[in-house]
């Protein structure tokens, strides 16, 4: 029930992977034929990766994990067209992987505009036009959120910039391989992914750029990634990339409308319990996202409760990480302090069956009422 | 998340003394909501010992254990005897508790002090210097929490 956090490795993935450990081991950069067996593999991973998004192979940049990817974007176009412009937009609710690279870029002399989103967490497009200036040079808003799940008008976000002549980069971690997304269609630029939430390896991402982009690496060394993102490839996690999005492109819509029924069925369920609250849209959601809050109760507890049920979940409590706030989405989204630190996300996948989802849902209720029970707060805050 | 010791565990997953009590001598209230942590401690005393002792708690595993156990800890102690309970005996009893924790263990000794203060001063009975000082740290740490946590917050944020 933690499938946002991570996803195992598919069976499928791991024997397409297997051989480049140890067989196949060759450096992709080498002339001879281990070196040109490598480099092949990562060629055809890439144009699978390519296929998922509707994008060119040669547009795929691979990477070593998502944050990498978001780090590559952001300071990649904001050095290379600061003499167009030092100001970026992205909005409040995006991971840390692109909020804290926009931190840090301030502190270089960007300055940066954070959208507010509505109750559902999503970004007024109106809002966002007004954000714009002459100095803008790139708009990052992610796809869809990794806690809460709600899906963002990228389609008309990109249309925008593309009518303003500024990049636009998604985070779309969340999104890549769980529902459609075409870069042509959606007029994205730049679009950051990663191997390990679509059932492929940890340490392994990739950034999408558009031909024509102004961006300057990160990585600098050797030419490997069409010069711009130097470093070793690593050909076994690239391959089971590969693989993954080809698993993913052939099962994502009926996938997608397996989780989603699922989904709507924990929803119901969960609701049934007395002022327990969604997060997050009712239908502009990730077919695989719930996220509510449960009053008068903390998220921490109620995630350790589920675990000696033998269900894995996440919070957004403040208790639960080392951070002294609770979620910067909740909070972003209108909730209250003590409201963000009763959430609860409970996140399906690939092997997510409606028993798990009728397990969880005759657990939670017996869970919540224990711990209002030991909580001072029954009826009132 | 932090990994617990069994003993916090145990006490998270099977607290006793839980619930209010009805009439009760001495009542603490700790904590903030804003933070995340609420505890709760009410107290029946007899003849200067502790004869009963309950805990409502909002908050965490840790927060949830050491409440828990304080009032195992202070059940059938005098006062004089419970208000010896330190911190350390808490974490010491539970088996540790993760560094980002340890304030849930001074929350738990807190609620008793108040606890206790309530007691005595709603009976008129002598108070030491030493509570009543105590006490006025307690309070002036719940009317500072809010512009603290901001302080931590943004500390938090400048570092990061």
């Amino acid at each position: 029930m933690d499938y946002a956090a991570t996803t195992p490795v598919d069976p499928r993935v791991l024997e397409a992977m297997k051989p480049y450990f140890s067989k196949k081991y060759g450096n992709a950069s080498s002339l001879h034929s281990f070196g040109q067996e490598s480099k092949k593999a990562i060629d055809e991973a890439r144009q699978k990766v390519a296929e998922l998004i509707n994008a060119n192979s040669n547009n795929i940049i691979f990477t070593s994990c998502a944050t990498e990817a978001n780090n590559f974007a952001i300071k990649g176009i904001a050095y290379a067209n600061k003499n167009k412009g030092n100001h970026i937009i992205t909005s409040q609710i995006e991971h840390h992987a692109v909020l804290h690279p926009c931190q840090w870029l301030e502190k270089q002399g960007f300055k940066v505009t954070y959208l507010p989103v509505n109750k559902y967490g999503l970004v007024d497009l109106n809002e966002l036009e007004k954000a714009i200036r002459k100095e803008t040079i790139l708009v990052s808003i992610m796809h869809a959120n990794n806690e809460i799940g709600t899906i963002e008008p990228i389609e008309e976000i990109g249309k925008i910039c593309q009518e303003r002549g500024i990049y636009f980069h998604t985070d779309a971690v969340q999104s890549f391989g769980k529902i459609e997304i075409n870069v042509e269609k959606m007029n994205i630029d730049l679009l950051s992914a990663s191997a390990h939430k679509l059932y492929g390896p940890k340490g392994v991402g990739c950034l999408y750029i558009r031909n024509g982009i102004k961006i300057d690496s990160l990585l600098h060394g050797g030419s490997q990634e069409f010069n711009l993102r130097a470093g070793t490839e690593n050909v076994a996690g690239i391959v089971g990339f590969g693989k993954a999005s080809e698993i993913a492109k052939k099962e994502m819509k009926s996938e997608e409308k397996r989780l989603a029924a699922l989904r709507d069925k924990l929803i119901r369920n969960v609701l049934k319990i007395e002022n327990s609250y969604l997060n997050g849209h009712p239908t502009k959601r990730l077919p695989n996202n719930t996220n509510f809050w449960f009053k008068f109760i903390e998220g921490e507890s109620l995630v350790m409760r589920l675990n000696a049920k033998g269900i894995a979940a996440s919070t957004g409590s403040a208790c639960s990480s080392r951070s002294l706030e609770p979620s910067h989405v909740l909070l972003a989204i209108g909730l209250k302090h003590e409201e963000a630190h009763g959430s609860l996300r409970l996140t399906l996948g690939r092997w997510s069956t409606e028993e798990d989802v009728d397990y969880v849902s005759s657990v939670l209720p017996e869970i919540v009422e224990k711990l209002r029970k030991i909580s001072p707060f029954k009826s009132g805050w | 998340m932090e990994a617990y010791s069994k003993k916090v565990m145990k006490y998270f997953l099977h607290p006793k003394n839980v619930g209010k009590i009805s009439n009760p001598d001495g009542v603490g209230k700790v904590g903030n909501i804003r933070c995340g942590d609420v505890m709760y401690l009410y107290l029946k005393i007899e003849k200067n010992k502790i004869k009963d002792v309950k805990f409502e708690t909002f908050g965490c595993i840790a927060a949830i254990a050491t409440s828990s156990y304080i009032t195992e800890l202070v059940k059938g102690k005098s006062i004089e005897q419970a208000l010896k309970i330190t911190k350390d005996d808490i974490i010491k009893g539970l088996g540790g508790l993760p560094p980002i924790k340890i304030h849930c263990s001074i929350l738990a000794i807190d609620a008793l002090i108040e606890a206790v203060y309530d007691y005595l001063s709603k009976n008129n009975l002598p108070i030491s210097e030493n509570l009543v000082k105590e006490h006025e740290r307690i309070k002036k740490t719940l009317e500072m929490v809010e512009d603290k946590h901001k302080e931590l917050v943004e500390i938090e944020e400048s570092v990061l």
